[in-house]
């Protein structure tokens, strides 16, 4: 019997993002969507967290930020990249203020393109997230990713 | 006159009662948002996964604190279920509230910190009015045994209607419930990301969420205190004061902690005293 993909907690975070995904990923907050339906509740303290949901391109003065963030969350845990900066570093991939990219700074499982992402895609991102989790739990020796990243389409559904 | 039944049904059930009323209440609170909400046993959901998740402690105090906080709420609980004193229950509960306090201060973080702070201005809010209303229980029932205090024929609330308005009041600080949730919140952000409870993670936090479900068993059972002439008429009051407390959480937003200390205390004072007074003129007891 498991637990851990029935209440997964989320952890956002806005690394150098323009705020267009932010509010997309809080819009599924929202009576429109609710997330809490599947038990997912945004915590905002990393302790309780165990889904990392996080937008951007990640400059150098959040760079840390993340890591930190990443490492305070207590295993198993997994991260997912929303929108095109946070999965490549988009339009600002060649900048030479950014990272590039969530996976530069710490491993990936999910990356949610779009510019900004829709909920709808954010919240198949995460419903992905969740088999991932279960996987991590099964094999909880496996410190960083061991299992294929999933990239989702615009539009939801995994490749 | 310690009923051992009492004792275990409250072990063995408060948590599932408990539970099930977080339930509910996150159910009844979606609905109040225009939300489908999680299902009713989202809380079971939640405790079970927090008990799967890595046991990552800031310091091995820190756990023995939350041990304490579990063990010492089970004590005032299974003391009031069992007819036990009704002060010895309220200094039980205090000592308990007070080992949460030492355990966010025993980790090395501002915002736990900054929970613990509250926790103890929401403590010394709220101490006030229920050592109140065991004192106005003493003085209509001339006891203060909890079974003495239960078995009296007539209802409490027709005595002391102030000190029951008292405790609905503080009962909102108790349950963690807007606009009285300075230290801590069921809801999703806030300023001080989750107050009381943040260096707490997986396990440990796991137990005190099962501690807030014993403590809400055990404030409801109080609350029952002043119908229990009827047990029908008190467990429709319970749920009644319960959606009460779900409405005010759902229609208030969270004040600052100066309004909660000095309001609890004026209210206790005026409706408290007040209630005492007119006992006396009246000369009940």
């Amino acid at each position: 019997m498991t637990y851990l993909s029935k209440s997964p907690w989320i952890l956002h975070y806005d690394a150098t993002s323009c705020n267009g995904c932010d509010i997309e990923v809080l819009a599924s907050l929202t009576p429109m969507y609710d997330v809490e339906r599947f038990g997912i509740i945004n915590t905002g303290n990393p302790k309780h967290a165990d889904i990392f949901v996080i937008t951007g391109s990640v400059n150098e003065q959040n760079r840390e930020v993340v890591r930190n963030l990443y490492e305070q969350m207590p295993n198993p845990k997994v991260v997912v990249a929303v929108g095109i900066c946070a999965c490549s570093g988009g339009v600002f991939r060649e900048c030479y203020n950014v990272a590039g990219g969530i996976d530069k700074i710490i491993p990936v499982d999910v990356y949610v393109p779009g510019c900004a992402a829709r909920p709808e895609s954010i919240i198949d991102g995460i419903v992905t997230a969740l088999g991932i989790l279960e996987g991590k739990r099964k094999a909880p020796q496996s410190g960083a990713t061991e299992q294929q990243p999933v990239e989702l389409q615009q539009g939801g559904g995994a490749q | 006159m310690i009923s051992l039944v009492g004792v275990v049904a409250f072990i063995l059930l408060a948590p599932v009662i408990g539970g099930l009323i977080a339930g509910i209440d996150r159910k009844i609170t979606a609905h109040m948002q225009g939300r489908v909400g999680p299902p009713i046993l989202q809380p079971f959901y939640d405790v079970g996964k927090l008990f799967e998740k890595e046991k990552t402690v800031a310091n091995d105090t820190q756990r023995f604190y939350a041990i304490s906080y579990f063990i010492f709420m089970i004590f005032t609980g299974a003391l009031f279920f069992a007819g036990g004193d009704i002060l010895l229950v309220i200094f039980a509960l205090t000592l308990a509230q007070i080992f949460l306090v030492l355990g966010a201060y025993s980790a090395n973080s501002p915002y736990s910190h900054i929970g613990a702070e509250r926790e103890l201005i929401q403590i010394m809010a709220y101490e006030p009015m229920i050592i109140i209303a065991a004192v106005g229980m003493y003085v209509v029932t001339k006891s203060f045994n909890i079974g003495t205090i239960a078995s009296y024929p007539q209802p409490l609330v027709l005595f002391l209607p102030g000190i029951f308005a008292g405790f609905i009041y503080i009962l909102t600080i108790k349950l963690r419930k807007s606009p009285f949730d300075i230290s801590t919140s069921h809801h999703a952000h806030q300023e001080i990301v989750k107050g009381v409870t943040t260096e707490f993670s997986g396990p440990t936090l796991g137990l005190i969420e099962v501690t807030h479900w014993y403590e809400t068993v055990f404030l409801l059972g109080f609350v029952y205190l002043f119908f229990a002439f009827s047990p029908l008429i008190g467990i429709i009051a319970v749920i009644l004061v319960y959606l009460l407390e779900l409405l005010i959480d759902n229609a208030s937003a969270r004040v600052k902690w100066q309004l909660v200390m000095k309001s609890s205390w004026v209210i206790a004072a005026l409706v408290g005293g007040v209630n005492l007074a007119v006992l006396y003129y009246l000369g009940v007891g």
